[in-house]
């Protein structure tokens, strides 16, 4: 017969410094059998890059950027590239639901030391971990086609972490509030017109000016404009501004994701 | 094990769980002591999943006193959870991950080194005869396979209490045996056990000592045959009838036995010598469909106490 209990003797449960570690551990455990899913993402700003900077491009002309003529491909590739960052940390907030909801993933982790804070910082971590896999494939490509125009350029993979932190955390912290998987419809409805919307296909100029203040305030406008000024070099002190927005929203939402996955777990 | 100083390892006066207007449980008192096996026996909603949950540290007390090994769940939730292993009444296995991994990531929840993990998973597989699915998924496991994958789960960071809610229901009756097996000897190690259920059978086999729970509270507490020396006999007549079913048993059982309960499909009659009570019924001329002479169980405590049967 096995003598199970009280072999581990010395080695007493403790509580890790970063349990959000722990999260990442076990998602890594997760995709390294099915790793090629992560690809998926890498495609889409691809393609959009191919028939709009490409294909449409060549019969837009040049955009003019704060004074400067820039070749449309020049001008949409940072924009894409910011969107990439976006969509692979908010995509993976879907996978939070339904460890939230059906996967019961949480409910075995609370039941150890590992603490509703730890889940959320642990998510959005692996979330952004996701956003840079995305945006480094998108990045080393746009680089050998040519599209980055500035050594400023080698900051973009750090701002691309920080538009993934932003959106991982807003992300996680929207799909607490999901119940089923109709409510995703909305999520739609609000990622559509951000990438749409937020200057990413052409200059803000564009709008009148009430419109200007409204874009704006929209998050994937501060992502994209902290990563066209450092591919196309035109960097101000408004990135730091960017970076701010970003970061507060990252912070903010992966501080009201703890409170929600308390709430929702531990009744 | 130190720290203990005779002290329970568990400890609540008045605990009190409600939700909203529900009260799930209301003020019950109850001490669990190192190395004894501890049941909480009552029907579906009787308050032992909510008992169970505040003592895991994953639901907070609404009122009254608890400590867990001398703390407080309300601060000390992490220390806390780290010395238990808990058996959910429902699988939370993780389905993305194989069943090996399963045992070593929880044991990384508490921040075992991965090193030592392996060999404490292969043991534990071996301990719950899961060695050879070790990297299978879980999901195509079945229900009992699941449910020994989830102990073996709750072993990992070799806890001092292990809490099983409901630890074999829904399991066919020869994999409930195989649980029953193997906490039977985490039992004679040592391991100090915590569980409900609502199979008497389970509570008789299993616990050395158990608290009946009705509607939220505690309405008897005793070693198995504690309660039923003091809540029942030592045997029970079971009468079944067909069309012939008289309306006044006293008639036919004045002063052969006890106590009678009538339930829809069968009359149950309370004495401590079975077979004498259903001879004097024969004598007096009652024919029933069936007579079933049988001891007294746990179920025969809980329907006296309750009015009710433990599975409705």
């Amino acid at each position: 017969m096995v003598e199970i209990a009280a072999r581990l003797g010395g080695l007493a449960p403790t509580q890790p410094r970063i349990g959000g570690l722990l999260i990442v551990e076990r998602n890594v455990m997760v995709y390294r059998r099915t790793w090629m899913i992560l690809f998926s993402g890498f495609f889409e700003p691809l393609f959009y890059l191919l028939a709009f900077g490409i294909g449409l491009g060549a019969y837009v002309g040049p955009v003019t950027l704060d004074g400067e003529s820039l070749d449309y491909a020049v001008f949409v590739a940072p924009g894409l590239l910011a969107v990439s960052a976006m969509n692979g940390a908010f995509y993976d907030a879907t996978n939070v639901f339904w460890k939230l909801r059906y996967g019961k993933v949480y409910d075995a982790m609370l039941s150890t030391p590992v603490a509703p804070k730890d889940v959320a910082v642990g998510e959005t971590l692996w979330a952004v971990v996701r956003a840079l896999l995305y945006s480094a494939a998108f990045l080393t490509v746009i680089g050998a086609m040519g599209l980055i125009e500035s050594w400023w350029g080698l900051l973009a993979l750090p701002a691309c972490f920080v538009i993934g932190f932003g959106f991982a955390g807003a992300g996680i912290a929207a799909v607490t509030w999901m119940r089923t998987w109709k409510d995703f419809e909305f999520t739609t409805l609000v990622m559509l017109p951000l990438f749409l919307f937020s200057a990413t296909f052409y200059p803000i100029t564009v709008y009148p000016e009430a419109l200007q203040w409204i874009v704006q305030a929209l998050p994937l406008y501060h992502g994209v404009s902290l990563v066209r000024a450092l591919t196309t070099g035109a960097v101000s002190a408004t990135q730091l501004l960017n970076v701010a927005y970003l970061l507060l929203m990252g912070f903010v939402g992966t501080g009201i994701a703890g409170r929600r996955i308390d709430r929702l777990l531990l009744k | 094990m130190a720290g203990d100083n005779g002290q329970p390892l568990i400890h609540a006066r008045g605990l009190v769980k409600r939700f909203g207007e529900l009260v799930a449980v209301d003020a019950i008192d109850f001490d669990l002591q190192r190395g004894e096996a501890f049941g909480f026996l009552g029907p579906n909603g009787a308050g032992k999943t909510s008992t169970m949950r505040m003592i895991g540290c994953v639901s907070p007390v609404t009122e009254g006193t608890l400590r867990v090994f001398g703390l407080d769940p309300a601060h000390d939730g992490v220390k806390i959870r780290a010395r238990l292993g808990v058996v959910p009444q429902l699988d939370t296995l993780d389905m993305e991950l194989t069943v090996r991994e399963n045992l070593v990531i929880y044991g990384r929840y508490f921040g075992l080194p991965r090193r030592e993990l392996g060999t404490r998973a292969d043991e534990l597989l071996e301990f719950v005869e899961l060695t050879e699915r070790a990297n299978d998924k879980v999901e195509p496991l079945s229900g009992g396979m699941k449910r020994r994958l989830t102990i073996a789960r709750s072993l990992v960071n070799d806890p001092e209490v292990m809490l099983l809610d409901e630890p074999t229901t829904g399991l066919d009756p020869q994999a409930r045996h195989v649980v029953w097996d193997r906490l039977y000897r985490l039992k004679r190690q040592g391991v100090t056990l915590l569980l409900t259920t609502h199979y008497m059978d389970e509570a008789e086999q299993l616990c050395d000592r158990l608290v009946v729970m009705d509607k939220g509270r505690i309405v008897a507490e005793g070693s198995p045959r504690e309660l039923i020396e003091s809540y029942s006999t030592r045997e029970v007549v079971e009468l079944r009838f067909d069309d012939s079913r008289p309306e006044d048993f006293s008639y036919w059982t004045d002063g052969l036995v006890s106590r009678v309960e009538s339930l829809p499909d069968r009359v149950l009659l309370y004495t401590d010598d079975g077979d004498a009570a259903s001879h004097g019924l024969h004598e007096r001329g009652l024919v029933p469909e069936s007579v079933l002479v049988r001891r007294s169980t746990l179920e025969d405590v809980f329907l006296h106490l309750t009015g009710r049967s433990l599975i409705e």
